[in-house]
């Protein structure tokens, strides 16, 4: 007798049986009660099953798959450690990207494990709960393989110790801190935009693409490693969000209206949070990738120009920033590391000026604006270093209500000016920095009058140890909020010039090549 | 336009002027973008609009070299980007300064390192 | 028509799905950078799981391309036989 064999299914039927075919509406209790916030942000949703799960791992693909990523990246930390592999780094400058890195970058990725896991239980559509709770285990996965990574360089250098603490308390990590804390009590809808679309596919590329090259050209194996394994679930996160977008635009026309308000708003957001990544790229590494002018255009204008393009068709326009954004892309770098440079007592990690050679690559490659602008300044700060009067700014910066960074911004069309911009709610001034944060902070003012500004929080005595003693006579304010910092004093911050990393790393080598 | 939310969405903003010492300034020298933002200071309201000047912004402006310059007869004033004169006799709050004020001074001629504008 | 692209990390699997896609997409361009290497396409790409069978050696699915994935742009449609990416505009 001959067996019927029926023809295996397809990878979209065996995906669909095996995730939202194993899900049923409830009736025991009402939808709604099962699912309370699907409704309250006014996005409409007529039918789940629409949504088109793009990658299609059941959990034994996933578990073989990502046990493999796995093996690979622990194999090369292994021998990354073994092989003293941080000695193979271009300079000791490098490692103060890895330190931005990990107090401001790897917190995310766990918070977005927490902000995937919320909404995959809320979505009450089974296909965007599975994808949901992927991506939950993702970002656990990469906040944790970054900790492993990283911790090889804790071994030997300074200013990675406290990153966690950090966190919730540096004035430059109230940053991307807030981006995340914006989008994690945002609706579910709202975080899926702002994180799926916006932050994962909108702008990733200019996130994680700088800082893995960045380690690919100067020699750190280890970082690289772990940066192409999560870049790899990564593309899944990206489709995630792409689809989630297509879907929601699909449902119903009401719906917009508030993703586009919702596109504009975490392009801009996302977008400040960049500025570290900007200033990454043009001051932090010592052999350069290239300039954030280029990586813009790359990632930014010709990919996300696709990307909308793609898009018009549901009636979605370009982000209002967009062509500020565009225009920044000649200063954003510059401007930022002279935050960093001004504020270098403050930061758990090095920040110096400019070598002659630097300026060389800088000036060609800003053409337009480098030696008009900020050639000069550099020169001057290398001027007085050398003369041992390096500047460091020793007052509080006005910082920006929305976006929390000091407000270094310039004006759209006008690089010499600071922008400033102002609202007024419940009688009390709130302060911005563009257009962009001006417009997020009206639309929504309850949210934002409760940033918990790093700055004003020191003026309001929040930012010291129980066991300082603000009525001594001897009462040092900004020494008691670097101990509140977790930060040392001489060790972790200041000048790389002079640094306990610069010494080590200078003797360490010397003694891997010599006898 | 409210915040869309579950139940109430009620929240204290976080920076009253009680919660600080004294009401907080900010303030910005226009065309010197050295000092990378402008300030943020907490001032005493009786303070002396002249002693602010000659007290409290050196220490926060004399790394530049342009500050040791300033004609201060000279220098042009703005509050919330409009232009306004403070009398140097009068103490902050007699010159209209509340809590988050922001004012701006601009210093002709000067226009920072080599003409930057830092 | 704008670029759709693929990024892999550089070794000998992600060569031969490279060859594979510039083989199977005639207007394919190939980046080469430290450890990556991109391919774009103008408007429509199409990764085959039989190419890249052919220059392995051995049998490929599609899904263990993901180990080597940095990242891409464009509308994703994945069944056993072919990976697709595209823009619709």
């Amino acid at each position: 007798m001959d067996m019927k064999v029926n023809k295996k299914l397809g990878l979209k039927e065996r995906y669909n049986l095996m995730t939202r075919d194993l899900a049923w509406t409830p009736t025991y209790q009402a939808v709604k009660d099962v699912f309370p916030y699907t409704e309250y942000e006014g996005i409409k949703i007529h039918d789940w099953d629409k949504f088109e799960d793009p990658f299609r791992m059941t959990m034994d693909a996933y578990w073989k798959y990502q046990a493999e990523k796995e093996r690979k990246l622990y194999a090369i930390m292994d021998a990354f450690t073994q092989n003293n592999g941080h000695l193979g780094v271009s300079d000791a400058r490098y490692i103060n990207t890895l330190k931005l890195f990990l107090t401001g970058v790897s917190p995310l990725e766990y918070m977005a494990h927490r902000g995937f896991a919320h909404v995959g239980r809320q979505l009450a559509g089974a296909g965007p709960r599975v994808a949901c709770l992927m991506q939950s285990l993702d970002e656990i996965r990469h906040a944790q393989t970054q900790i492993h990574s990283l911790s090889n360089y804790n071994k030997h250098y300074n200013g990675f110790n406290n990153w966690r603490h950090q966190h919730d308390r540096v004035w430059y990590l109230s940053v991307p801190k807030s981006f995340f804390d914006d989008a994690i009590s945002a609706g579910p809808f709202e975080y899926m935009i702002a994180i799926g679309f916006a932050f994962e596919y909108v702008l990733t590329n200019l996130l994680f693409v700088p800082f893995i090259s960045g380690a690919a050209y100067n020699g750190d194996m280890g970082a690289m490693a772990f940066g192409f394994s999560a870049q790899s679930d990564e593309s899944r996160h990206m489709t995630l969000g792409l689809e989630i977008i297509k879907f929601i635009l699909e449902q119903d026309p009401d719906n917009l209206p508030i993703v586009q308000r919702w596109i504009d708003k975490w392009f801009w957001r996302g977008y400040r949070v960049l500025t570290l990544v900007a200033m990454m790229m043009d001051y932090m590494l010592p052999k350069r990738v290239m300039s954030w002018k280029e990586a813009w255009e790359i990632y930014a204008e010709e990919n996300g120009g696709a990307l909308f393009a793609d898009l018009a068709r549901y009636g979605i326009k370009v982000p209002k920033g967009w062509a500020q954004a565009c225009a920044d892309k000649e200063h954003l770098s510059h401007q930022a590391w002279n935050v960093f440079y001004n504020y270098g007592a403050a930061a758990p990690f090095h920040t110096w000026a400019p070598s002659e050679k630097d300026m060389e690559w800088l000036s060609q490659k800003y053409p337009d604006t480098f030696d008009k602008y900020y050639r000069p300044l550099w020169e001057h700060y290398a001027a007085e270093q050398k003369e041992g009067k390096r500047f460091y700014n020793t007052t509080l910066p006005m910082l920006c209500q929305t976006c929390q960074i000091p407000m270094f911004f310039t004006e759209h069309g006008d690089p010499s000016k600071v922008a400033y911009r102002e609202s007024t709610y419940h009688g009390m001034k709130y302060h911005t920095c563009s257009d962009g944060c001006k417009e997020i902070f009206d639309n929504e003012p309850e949210k934002y009058v409760q940033s918990w500004l790093p700055v004003h929080q020191i003026y309001q005595g929040n930012c010291f140890t129980p066991e300082a003693n603000p009525g001594a006579p001897d009462f040092n304010p900004l020494a008691e909020v670097l101990k509140w910092y977790r930060m040392e004093m001489g060790r972790d911050n200041l000048d790389f010039e002079g640094s306990q990393d610069q010494k080590n790393f200078a003797a360490w080598r010397a003694q891997a090549s010599g006898n | 336009m409210a915040v869309a939310s579950v139940g109430k969405y009620e929240f204290a903003p976080k920076d009253t002027a009680d919660k600080f010492p004294a009401p907080l300034l900010y303030i910005g020298w226009e065309d010197h973008l050295m000092l990378c933002a402008p300030f943020c200071v907490p001032l005493p309201p009786v303070m002396k609009f002249g002693d602010m000047v000659n007290g409290a912004l050196p220490g926060m402006y004399g790394a530049h070299p342009d500050f040791a310059k300033i004609d201060w007869t000279k220098a042009e004033w703005s509050k919330s980007g409009q232009p306004w004169k403070p009398d140097f006799e009068k103490s902050l709050a007699e010159n209209g300064l509340g809590h988050k004020d922001v004012i701006r001074f601009r210093t002709p001629g000067l226009t920072g390192i080599k003409g930057s504008f830092h | 028509m704008s670029n759709v692209f693929i990024a892999f990390q550089k070794n000998e699997d992600s060569r031969a799905i490279v060859e594979a896609i510039c083989e199977d997409n005639p207007q394919a361009s190939v980046n080469e950078q430290p450890a990556m290497v991109r391919v774009d396409v103008p408007g429509r790409m199409v990764i085959k799981r039989s190419s890249i069978e052919e220059r392995l050696g051995r049998s490929f699915d599609l899904q263990e391309m993901q180990i080597h994935l940095i990242t891409l742009t464009g509308h994703i449609d994945e069944t056993d036989d072919e990976f697709v990416l595209e823009w619709r505009h």
